[in-house]
């Protein structure tokens, strides 16, 4: 033991901080698992489990958008919604081919992914061209405009095939024995509810590898170089497209990700979930959590979804405590008064080698 | 043949003439100074050789490839670097990181490399610690390594931009008012690096300054502009008591 501990000091700061991420998550795992076994938990807290990690993949990958690239994305719900659709329309048409869950899932979480990246790259081609505030908009509205093709998208299968009509669920002409998979407005209404809270701390685990790796990686190092400066960054021969597109199409395929499990914890969900409100949320996860710190985004996408939940004893007040809370999190993370005040209190404390002060300030 | 050759250089934003009929040559392991009066060019004329700005006439030639009009990060891969007047280091990177930075495009491994930790992300991240440690050394600059860019003082975030410039290989490097903003015991001792460099590197290096003991210190070859062309050129002595020159400078007929 005494080895391991030597081991550990040993390392650099950053890859302490990295470990600490994953222990952080695996440590939560191990605790909402006694929890769930021993009883302690609502039946209402338990179905949140699975939605927390798909937000907390969400958070991680805006993060690496917004944090990182340093630059706004205001629709990260429509990657999330393709990942949902596509992940969910695979793991049912392959039901009678494939027939493991297990392998259906993680079939459908290749697909979804790879889905969301592609939409990603191809969507980040013409829009990361813009910068700031333009970019916002255009990712506004490119979710919308994902939420209302989905809105109106029909998909069926049969004996023949996959078959996808726009607007009309008469125009799939199915067979008699076809089943309509996706069903416009209504979205998908016969889903499998496969995923599960481990399902989830894996893949939380997985995208943390890969967004913490990638920017102590010489291709994160460009990012953040085009972050702080981008003139400077062209100087050194950065080639700034590329660099923001890889940030954006990886963030995508986390997003998509995310969607796959989300979309297979429910027997049915709409397009209308993935909306402008999502975006927005996610973002404020992101914000919250300090902007580029993986680690504050994962903690205030965990409290933040589970917030309303445990309010909802307060009814009409709910919202408004909510509002409250946000304020005071805000408040406390990022006013120069508390930000002092914090420091000065951990240096009274006995220095204990997780909390002290290098480990505890979050990583980015 | 010369390292660099620009014939008649302009560009005009709008209608305004901000540089024009600009020539110059730069010979490999010369250093050169480029001065002039407030608003003469100077500038202007940097971020053209750095493809910031298209000039609107007139050739650049390194090394006998046209370079004219190129994005800065192509010119940077050509061979030519440059630190900036108002300074723009990576100001959140560590002072590390940002010559690591500048390595970018010389020691390379892929994103996905990169995220999967494969041996070889190891063997060149190494490599590039090392580099980078070296270029901090000759700036002694080493003490900070693991400092955030911005929590420098001015004096060492200049030569920290030095530093990551010459980190991307150049023949040629720009120092766009080195020693603006320092004192005179810094401005000596950036004077010695600027000649180690030199020496070091074997290459060539022009430098816009408004410290005329800097410029006229260790410059060989000194280039005027004045309202965006040039009105001498040649040695110290040559500029310093040429009549135009003191014109522009202290205004006359």
């Amino acid at each position: 033991m005494k080895k391991l501990c030597d081991r550990f000091t040993g390392l650099n700061k950053n890859t302490k901080r990295d470990l600490a991420n994953y222990l952080i998550v695996v440590v939560a795992f191990v605790i909402m698992q006694i929890a769930v076994s021993g009883g302690f938990l609502s039946n209402s807290l338990q179905g949140l489990l699975v939605p927390i990690c798909a937000y907390v993949v969400m958070a991680i990958s805006l993060t690496l958008i917004v944090g990182i690239l340093g630059e706004l994305s205001l629709g990260h719900g429509a990657f999330m919604s393709i990942g949902a659709f596509s992940g969910v329309l695979c793991t049912i048409a392959t039901e009678q081919s494939i027939p493991s869950d297990g392998m259906r899932l993680f079939l459908g979480f290749v697909v979804g992914t790879v889905m969301a990246a592609l939409l990603g790259l191809l969507i980040g081609i013409p829009v990361l061209r813009l910068k700031g505030d333009y970019l916002a908009i255009v990712t506004l509205a490119f979710g919308e405009i994902v939420k209302n093709v989905m809105n109106v998208l029909y998909v069926g299968m049969d004996a023949n095939g996959i078959r996808a009509a726009i607007d009309d669920e008469a125009k799939l002409n199915l067979a008699e024995d076809g089943q309509v998979i996706i069903s416009g407005a209504m979205g998908v209404a016969s889903g499998r509810k496969i995923a599960t809270f481990a399902i989830g701390i894996v893949l939380i685990l997985v995208s943390l590898f890969v967004v913490q790796n990638l920017v102590r990686s010489r291709t994160g190092r460009a990012i953040m170089a085009i972050r702080d400066n981008r003139i400077a960054a062209q100087a050194m021969g950065l080639n700034v497209t590329k660099y923001k597109l890889i940030a954006f199409t990886i963030s995508a395929a986390l997003a998509g990700a995310a969607g796959v499990l989300y979309g297979h914890n429910y027997s049915a969900f709409q397009a209308s979930k993935f909306d402008y409100n999502m975006s927005i949320q996610i973002l404020l996860f992101v914000v919250l959590g300090g902007m580029s710190s993986f680690r504050g985004a994962m903690i205030s996408a965990t409290i933040l979804t589970i917030l309303p939940e445990m309010l909802r004893g307060m009814k009409d007040y709910r919202m408004l405590i909510y509002a409250v809370v946000l304020i005071v999190i805000m408040i406390f993370n990022q006013s120069p008064k508390m930000i002092q005040w914090r420091e000065a209190t951990l240096q009274k404390l006995p220095k204990i080698p997780f909390l002290s002060k290098d480990t505890a300030k979050g990583g980015k | 043949m010369a390292l660099l050759e620009v014939t008649n250089l302009g560009i005009a934003f709008g209608g305004l003439q901000a540089v024009s009929q600009l020539d110059m040559k730069i010979e490999k392991g010369h250093l050169y100074g480029l001065i002039g009066p407030n608003g003469a060019g100077k500038t202007t004329v940097f971020n053209m050789l750095t493809g910031v700005y298209k000039p609107t006439e007139g050739d650049i030639i390194l090394d006998g490839k046209n370079i004219t009009g190129k994005s800065p990060e192509k010119i940077c891969k050509a061979g030519i670097a440059r630190t900036f007047q108002n300074i723009r280091l990576f100001d959140k990177l560590t002072v590390l990181d940002n010559v690591k930075a500048g390595l970018h495009n010389q020691i390379e491994y892929g994103a996905i490399t990169g995220v999967l930790r494969l041996p070889s992300y190891f063997r060149k991240e190494k490599a590039m610690d090392e580099r980078a440690m070296e270029l901090l050394k000759i700036f002694h600059l080493e003490q900070e390594a693991h400092l955030p860019a911005s929590s420098l003082p001015y004096g060492k975030q200049r030569k920290l931009e030095i530093a990551r410039a010459l980190a991307t290989n150049p023949k040629l490097l720009l120092l766009d008012e080195p020693a603006a903003g320092m004192n005179p015991h810094e401005t000596e001792e950036l004077m010695e690096t600027v000649r180690f460099v030199k020496e070091h590197f074997k290459i060539a290096i022009l430098l816009i300054e408004h410290d005329m003991n800097f410029v006229m210190g260790i410059c060989e070859h000194i280039t005027v502009l004045d309202y965006g062309r040039v009105i001498a050129s040649g040695t110290g002595d040559q500029v310093r008591n040429n009549p135009k020159v003191i014109a522009a400078y202290l205004g006359g007929d």
